[in-house]
């Protein structure tokens, strides 16, 4: 019950964080969105992880928090020219 | 436990959604930074230690997950807020800029002529008073 009322204000969240991911006046508004999303994702991951009751799952969460930072951090040091 | 762990769990996902809400109503790139690193951060560690605390196997990965989180969600926001800086995004036109290079600018001697509060201070209050109307 409690993870169901989760996840309705986990995917209210998802949809407000793609509707500035789309409508974002700036790059900087997409790549910020990107990275909520990002986070809002790995929750969402651990969540599964509860519900389905598989501890492996969190490997995927640690894995996909690893790579949406390395990913976010690389998009905005292109921004900014470092690379 | 299991009562502990499910509050947290409600408490983060409500935080988690107050932070996508602060993305769609701050009126700026910096503020929306604001918004949307700390609060989700703090949701998502609420509801990885209310994962980890529901059923114990899952405690040791939880609690790395989550030290990974707060160690590196503030790291990416200020490369944002640093990318953004430097391409010149329009801020909000209440805001107020003042570092210390202005300061040395425009009093010339920096040593003789301490910098001005009052002045600031009030220009402050009379931005925060125009942003309210």
């Amino acid at each position: 019950m409690i993870i169901t009322i989760s996840l309705v204000f986990i995917g209210a969240a998802v949809i407000l964080g793609f509707i500035r991911l789309i409508a974002g006046p700036t790059v900087s508004d997409r790549l910020l969105a990107a990275d909520t999303l990002t986070t809002i994702t790995t929750a969402v991951i651990v969540l599964l992880s509860l519900v389905a009751l598989r501890v492996i799952y969190m490997d995927v969460a640690i894995v996909y928090a690893v790579l949406g930072f390395v990913g976010v951090v690389t998009v905005a040091r292109y921004l900014e020219g470092g690379i | 436990m299991v009562i502990a762990g499910q509050l947290l769990i409600l408490i983060g996902s409500i935080f988690l959604f107050l932070g996508a809400l602060g993305i769609i109503r701050m009126p700026d790139v910096f503020n929306r930074i604001q918004a949307g690193t700390k609060a989700t951060t703090l949701g998502a560690l609420s509801l990885i230690i209310g994962v980890g605390l529901i059923h114990t196997e899952f405690l040791w990965k939880a609690i790395v997950l989550a030290l990974f989180v707060v160690l590196t969600n503030p790291i990416s926001s200020s490369t944002i807020a640093r990318a953004s800086y430097k391409l010149k995004v329009p801020m909000f036109r209440g805001t107020v800029i003042k570092t210390e290079e202005d300061f040395l600018t425009d009093s010339g001697q920096p040593e003789s002529q301490p910098t001005d509060r009052s002045e600031n201070s009030v220009s402050v209050d009379a931005v925060s008073k125009e942003s309210e109307k």
